[in-house]
């Protein structure tokens, strides 16, 4: 689960991570009215999107009067942002940080991550601040300075200041620099995180160490024992078929094709995607609707599938093990009666009692395509899509 | 000969009074799985398919000698359960548990190192379907019957994919040595690179498979191993070619999040290390057949 950039800094203060002055709005009359509270001369208006690359779409605005903050955040409000992060259809903006500014002398960047290698959380830091690490890895590889924590002890004093040298800050801000990663790797642990972000940590020109920006990730396994993370969840940034999905235990992930899929099992979901795409078509979706298919599952992912108006066919494949083939396909039934469905559907059964299976399907009276391996059911799909009428029959609306 | 888990294997199902645990502990049993008991606190005393139950691990391994266990536990108490299997006495464990938070798996991997290599447990999974040893023994939720004894060692991520391709194989007549579940998550038991070198010593294995998947760096690590070190015939299939960077699919672990995790990188690098790599997932089992042919 992400949050949004004013809640990870409220986040990261409460572990001792220095932030700078701000305030949250929701209209631009609000955002004006911020500016007055926390005093200054200068502030920077930021859109609250749960997406990096904020400042080159536009999110960001320095401002210098409560009107600047006026206009700044009036022309935020209710855009979509979009950014190399957010896809072509951007996220909206429904909530602007105001901030005050501070003087900048150097940015750094630093990550804490689960890395996968060593199983271990590491620190990634770069003398190369305010560019994506992407980037600092691509064309900067030998300024990013890494740490693994041995989780038995945590991060340890020394290991922040080897950073913190080799990162080329000075003697008398190193008390500062050990204070700000110790409070981020706290919060990374305490929380459940499996991402921290400060892009750019900085060094004011009156020798403070503040995060400018905060990006955090927490483990979706581990929200069930943070209750108070859980209320930081904004909807408005989620793709809400992902949401509606997710609120009914299934697993959807939107894409831009035309075949829906339907599938039991995460690595047989992208597989059956993968054979949709080799036989010349692209997959609307990947959705996993767990082991178990049963037919109020089934009956949920073709509402769900069916939300998406570029479904043109959708794909159903499912391995029965032990819950057997005959039994889904009378769940598979038992959905097409209840949804209405106006695309053709193929179904593919495999695993224990196929045949029972089939037939069940084939004496339904329903107009399902039906196909024995992964690669027919894909053909047949790309097929049906392409309005190629002699692969089988076109399903139409039973009412 | 197999990996992992034979007919000897003396198996505990922690969390064997679950709903899922008991079904599963019925069709292992039927299946000729040696099980030996069950671990529930506060339920010792109970049966379970005529099952003893224990309360604590320590307890059910002094009764019964087992060696081998299976984790259903729920994911917020299943971490605490294969730290408790490490410390009593099992050598080999299974975690089906999907869920579990991550930073509770680097705490179990960091424990299990506590104990010297000698007696230190090996675990597989989370979020997996298990293992397999065909004829001998299952510790798992696959249906067992569409493995078939035999000569491949199969190394997957996925459960319902892993049954597509035995499905496969077992219609080519292609049998089976052990077929290991390594699961889905981002920080799990034993790794690719773990069960090849399991593999690359058992004699009854002459072919090895990996069914992979997009996320982690564990296909390329398999990858280097394989190189230098496996002189066996490696087949793989990398699911996820349609994967959009940076979501997560389905496994926590399924998500593209440096270079080198996208499928297509994956099938480059173990292509680059000599690996026969099935483009499709509906020719997994034929492109088996192939090398065996070759071998």
């Amino acid at each position: 689960m992400d949050i949004h950039e004013y809640q990870a800094k409220e986040v990261l203060a409460g572990f001792g991570v220095a932030v700078p002055d701000g305030a949250l709005a929701y209209s631009p009359e609000q955002a004006a009215y911020r500016s007055r509270e926390l005093g200054g001369e200068r502030w920077v208006v930021k859109a609250q999107v749960h997406a990096g690359g904020r400042g080159k779409a536009g999110g960001v605005k320095i401002c210098d009067s409560d009107t600047a903050i006026h206009d700044a955040s009036e022309a935020m409000f209710g855009m979509k942002l979009v950014t190399h992060q957010t896809g072509p259809e951007g996220k909206g903006v429904y909530r602007v940080y105001v901030e005050t500014a501070v003087p900048i002398h150097r940015e750094i960047y630093l990550g804490f991550v689960l890395d996968r290698t060593t199983q271990r959380v590491m620190i990634v830091a770069s003398a190369e601040g305010g560019m994506e690490i992407e980037d600092i890895s691509a064309n900067k590889p030998e300024s990013i300075v890494r740490a693994t924590v041995e989780p038995a002890v945590g991060l340890r004093n020394f290991q922040c200041r080897q950073i913190a040298f080799k990162l080329g800050i000075a003697s008398s801000l190193i008390q500062q620099m050990v204070r700000t990663l110790r409070g981020c790797y706290r919060a990374f642990t305490e929380l459940d995180a499996t991402m921290v972000e400060i892009n750019p940590l900085v060094i004011t020109e009156d020798n403070r160490v503040i995060a400018l920006d905060a990006k955090m990730t927490f483990d979706d396994n581990a929200l069930f024992r943070h209750p108070q993370i859980c209320e930081l969840r904004d909807k408005s940034q989620e793709d809400p078929r992902e949401s509606r999905a997710a609120d009914r235990g299934l697993n959807y992930v939107g894409l831009d094709g035309n075949i829906g899929c339907i599938v039991n099992g995460a690595g047989l979901a992208m597989a059956t995607m993968d054979t949709i795409k080799l036989a010349g078509g692209e997959p609307a979706n990947f959705l996993d609707i767990g082991g178990g298919a049963t037919p109020d599952r089934v009956a949920k992912a073709f509402r769900l599938v069916l939300s998406d108006a570029n479904v043109q066919a959708i794909l159903v494949n499912i391995f029965a093990g032990i819950n057997r083939c005959d039994w889904v396909a009378e769940g598979v039934v038992q959905a097409l009666k209840e949804v209405e469905v106006d695309v053709p559907v193929i179904v593919r059964l495999a695993g224990t009692n196929v045949e029972q299976g089939q037939k069940i399907l084939a004496q339904s009276g329903l107009p399902i395509i039906r196909a024995t391996s992964l690669n027919e059911a894909a053909e047949r799909a790309v097929g049906a899509w392409k309005n190629d009428l002699s692969q089988g029959v076109k399903m139409r609306a039973a009412s | 000969m197999s990996i992992l888990l034979d007919k000897q294997s003396r198996v505990i199902v922690q969390g064997i009074t679950g709903k899922m645990a008991r079904f599963h502990t019925k069709d292992m049993l039927s299946y000729g799985t040696n099980i030996v008991g069950g671990v529930v606190p506060g339920k010792g005393g109970e049966t379970v398919e005529g099952v003893p139950v224990f309360d604590t691990v320590e307890d059910a391994v002094a009764a019964t000698g087992a060696d081998a266990s299976l984790v259903f536990v729920p994911p917020p108490f299943a971490a605490d359960s294969i730290m408790e299997a490490a410390d009593g006495g099992i050598r080999y464990c299974v975690c089906i548990t999907d869920g579990i938070p991550a930073q509770d798996m680097i705490r179990v991997k960091r424990y299990m190192y506590r104990y010297p290599k000698e007696r230190r447990m090996v675990l597989t999974g989370p979020n997996c379907a298990g293992t397999i040893s065909p004829g001998k023994a299952l510790l798992g939720i696959m249906p067992g019957h569409i493995y078939i004894p035999g000569h491949v060692g199969i190394g997957g991520r996925a459960g319902t994919l892993g049954f597509e391709a035995a499905s496969q194989r077992k219609d080519r007549g292609i049998g089976v040595s052990t077929s290991v579940g390594i699961g889905g998550d981002p920080i799990n038991g034993s790794s690719f690179r773990d069960i090849l070198e399991r593999f690359e010593k058992d004699e009854d294995t002459h072919v090895i498979a990996l069914i992979g998947e997009i996320g982690g760096p564990q296909e390329a690590e398999a990858a280097a191993y394989i190189r230098d070190h496996i002189s066996k015939p490696v087949v793989a299939y990398v699911a996820g070619l349609t994967a959009p960077k940076g979501r997560t699919m389905g496994h926590a672990g399924a998500i593209i999040s440096a270079f080198g995790e996208s499928a297509s990188e994956k099938v480059e690098i173990l292509s680059a290390a000599g690996v026969t790599v099935a483009e499709n997932p509906a020719v997994i089992g034929q492109t088996i057949a192939g090398v065996m042919e070759a071998a």
